[in-house]
């Protein structure tokens, strides 16, 4: 194959060249014989091998994404003549072409090539200032913009609306051997840019028996993600770390790889694959950044047995410190905050607010708790259930009669999805609502929140990124009439079912978390009080 | 244990009785000398005997800004049990920190007056409220930098205390106004800023000072004129009270009064507690601080 120079672009343009030589052969007749389609597969997979051993997956991408943007041009530039089109794209990442030995060259072959290459060449000498920029921002996740030297990755669940980005997706999960979930039903368009899907159409119904990619205990957990079983940040985040260390039992290092980085290239087709069957929780984020530096961590002399046992611990350590540690000692600081005589407001289900609750009514203090519950999860009545077990006097109203019954309550205890970096406040949906009212009725609002939860992103409104959840779920059958259920037929109508939304800092006036109790505001210095930690 | 406390009460009211030195400075002046009396075993005991006399000064007098020094106090010298092993060399070393600790905070109202009175224009109007030296150090800065200037001063009932101010400035020779609490509302059109002092400085970048503060803060926030606090840091204080019922009681009223009177209801709470919305600025020996930058601060000192 030539000189391998220690540039990726340069292989990078060697497969462009293949690509332009079947584009012009193509453009001169179809004399692309299957010859010459066997030879260019094996050739591709010879890339990929080496490339894999210098570099990994990301490169790989950066391949496809190139192979990406000549096919679409493809049936556009027949005549090799239009190939200068495609190939300042192609070659702005590239430098000098290197010669590339094919047998039985045809003229046209020939001069086909002679043009790319002194394209690109062009190309290279005005595009080597964004060569550096592309490799960095061209990683997986990847703007679609790519000549803007844009630094910033977008995930791509936020992206639904991109071809470009979809098309990148699919390639990638193609490769990962994880099934891609199509969208279901029409989208309020305010809200295209995010993933719909239904719960009828299950992500493991394309995966075949015997799954050889994902391990059967992450294909669980996808199921009981996309159907709704598993709830809760708490509740997800623990099932993901229980499902990867069940992972990392049944793991043994393939011979001539490395634990540390085999191991961490292994999980990420699980990833994908449960995040197709549901967007990941900023809780689950931080728990899968926590195990990959874990992973990558263990030192290279270490043996299988007491690497995977020293993952199992670490593991159990996070869970034991981030989530029920944590929980105790919020509950610690909270029970301060309630005294006798009140009535507290909750929102629908916090497994950490029902904690708290339920250990502020064993230490006697004497309080009544109001749920407030909202279709169509209607999850405050699996609250009422917990908190009536333990015997403490609930009422339960819905969100629409919240400025009724706000006059009486005293304080209100919201739980958290994600604390965002800019003090923004990210819950169900329904929370911000709560906050405002309160905030109107000068109720202080108190938010409970573990640091695993906090997270790096900053976001001022609910659409920019949030969840679309299933929208039949707002079909409901009353009097033997269901009148949302032909709402497919008509075309001015979109069912939308939010499942997310932030509140801003404003309406929050404590933040309880296992540091102490905090401002809003102060949640980028907790984060960065962690990172001086790690 | 016994004799260590008879010794140190008197101590405690002789420096008192100086008046120019702030409360807290004055508590933290008695436990140095009670820790260089102190004659425990290891350092568990020190600590222990450490707790108990700050309870002891906060029955004495229960301000905010004893309980907030004394426990600043605790945690500066604190840091060194887990270095030295043998106790008097510890001990020593406490006590040195001890120092270190009473010198940079009896330099702190200098600081916050140096700071503060850039901030007075000249031919500024000024609203406080009650008694504060630190105010008092600000305006006397404003006055010696030749800034003109006029002050209007509540009278801060039950203790007159707005009274005592008034006289201060006027050796100063610094115009002075004495208003009525109830006039606060009426002359703040007229004024351009308002400072007040504080007794405590809560985590959620509140203040909590005598009664009347947070009125002064509605009003001059409807009228949208700046609300300055200034404090010294071992003011801060690790409460955070939601509203104004979330105040300990033990802060609200005189030592005396919590421990002879049954119903508490029937008296009048000698501090109020504004929160963070209300204030623009706060003036401490750690900088120019907005309220939500408290926390960041306070999160350095205790984390």
């Amino acid at each position: 194959m030539g000189e391998r120079l220690t540039t990726s672009t340069l292989l990078v343009t060697e497969e462009d060249e293949k690509k332009h030589e079947i584009i012009g052969a193509k453009g001169e007749g179809k004399e692309l014989t299957k010859e010459e389609k066997q030879r260019l597969r094996k050739e591709k997979k010879q890339h990929k091998k080496n490339k894999k051993d210098d570099r990994g997956p990301p490169e790989k991408e950066k391949e496809k994404e190139k192979a990406s943007v000549p096919a679409p041009s493809k049936p556009a530039t027949q005549s090799p003549a239009h190939k200068a089109a495609p190939v300042p794209v192609n070659a702005s990442a590239s430098e000098s072409p290197v010669a590339a030995e094919k047998p039985a060259k045809s003229k046209a072959e020939l001069r086909a090539e002679r043009r790319a290459r002194q394209d690109s060449e062009r190309a290279s000498k005005q595009g080597k200032k964004e060569g550096g920029q592309q490799s960095t921002s061209s990683k997986p996740k990847a703007t679609p913009n790519e000549l803007q030297p844009v630094v910033k990755r977008l995930p791509d669940h936020v992206q639904v609306d991109d071809p470009v980005a979809l098309k990148k997706l699919a390639k990638k999960l193609e490769r990962q051997q994880v099934p891609l979930r199509s969208d279901y039903g029409y989208k309020v368009s305010l809200f295209s840019h995010l993933h719909q899907y239904s719960r009828k159409n299950p992500p493991t119904q394309q995966i075949s028996i015997p799954v050889t990619v994902i391990h059967p205990s992450i294909v669980r957990l996808g199921l009981q993600y996309s159907q709704g079983i598993i709830a809760g940040s708490n509740a997800r985040s623990v099932a993901l770390l229980h499902a990867f260390k069940q992972v990392i039992q049944d793991y043994s290092t393939p011979p001539n790889e490395e634990l540390s980085r085999d191991l961490v290239n292994k999980l990420s087709p699980y990833i994908s694959f449960l995040s197709q069957c549901r967007p990941l929780s900023a809780s689950m984020g931080n728990a899968i950044k926590y195990i990959k530096k874990e992973i990558s961590n263990i030192p290279s002399q270490c043996k299988e047995e007491e690497a995977k046992r020293i993952l199992q611990e670490c593991i159990d350590s996070y869970i034991n410190e981030k989530i029920i540690l944590a929980s105790e000692a919020i509950s610690k600081y909270a029970i301060e905050k309630i005294s006798d005589g009140d009535v507290i407001l909750v929102y629908g289900c916090s497994s950490l607010v029902n904690h708290i609750l339920c250990e502020a009514f064993e230490k006697q203090r004497k309080f009544r708790v109001i749920v407030v519950d909202s279709r169509p999860r209607l999850e405050g009545r699996e609250a009422l259930r917990r908190l009536v077990k333990k015997g403490i006097r609930c009422t339960y109203v819905l969100i629409s009669a919240l400025s009724y019954i706000l006059p009486e309550v005293s304080k209100v205890f919201l739980g958290a999805h994600a604390l965002l970096a800019n003090g923004y406040v990210m819950s169900r949906v329904g929370t911000s609502q709560i906050a405002l009212v309160a905030k109107a009725y000068n109720v202080p609002v108190l938010v409970c929140c573990e640091t695993y939860k906090f997270c790096e992103r900053v976001q001022t409104d609910s659409f920019v990124s949030n969840e679309l959840d299933d929208p039949d779920d707002l079909i409901v059958t009353r009097n033997g009439k269901t009148h949302l259920e032909n709402w497919q037929t008509v075309k001015s109508l979109g069912l939308l079912n939010l499942v997310y939304d932030v509140t801003p800092p404003d309406f929050v006036d404590l933040v309880i978390t296992d540091l102490g109790m905090i401002p809003c505001t102060s949640v980028p210095v907790v984060l960065r009080v962690k990172n001086v930690d790690q | 244990m016994n004799e260590s406390i008879i010794l140190f009460i008197p101590l405690c009211s002789q420096i008192r009785e100086d008046p120019d030195v702030a409360s807290a400075v004055a508590a933290i002046r008695s436990l140095l000398e009670f820790l260089k009396r102190d004659q425990s075993e290891t350092i568990l005991g020190l600590r222990e005997n450490q707790t108990k006399a700050i309870q002891r000064l906060e029955e004495t007098d229960s301000s905010v800004a004893v309980s907030s020094g004394g426990e600043l106090f605790l945690r500066f010298i604190s840091l060194t049990s887990l270095e030295h092993p043998d106790l008097s060399q510890c001990k020593n070393v406490m006590i040195e920190r001890g120092e270190l600790f009473l010198k940079k905070i009896s330099l702190s109202r200098g600081k916050v007056g140096k700071l503060c009175h850039t901030f007075i224009k000249d031919g500024a109007k000024i609203l406080t409220h009650s008694s504060s030296r630190v105010v008092l150090k600000v305006l006397e800065n404003a006055a010696a930098d030749n800034k003109r200037f006029t002050v209007y001063v509540t009278e801060s009932q039950p203790d007159s205390a707005g009274k005592l101010m008034a006289q201060k400035l006027h050796n100063l020779n610094i115009p002075v106004t004495v208003v009525l609490d109830a006039a606060v509302g009426y002359i703040m059109e007229k004024v351009d800023l308002v400072i007040v002092g504080a007794e405590g400085v809560v985590e959620s970048g509140g203040v909590i000072n005598k009664i009347g503060t947070y009125q002064m803060a509605v009003c001059s926030k409807a009228h949208n004129k700046p609300f300055y606090v200034v404090a010294e840091s071992f003011k801060f204080v690790r409460l955070y009270p939601l509203n104004q019922q979330d105040v300990p009681d033990r802060f609200k009223y005189k030592a005396d009064i919590l421990k002879t009177v049954k119903d508490l209801n029937q008296e009048h709470p000698m501090i109020d507690y504004t929160p963070p919305s209300l204030i623009t600025l706060l003036f401490t020996d750690l900088g120019v601080l907005t309220p939500s930058a408290v926390s960041d601060e306070l999160i350095k000192l205790y984390l």
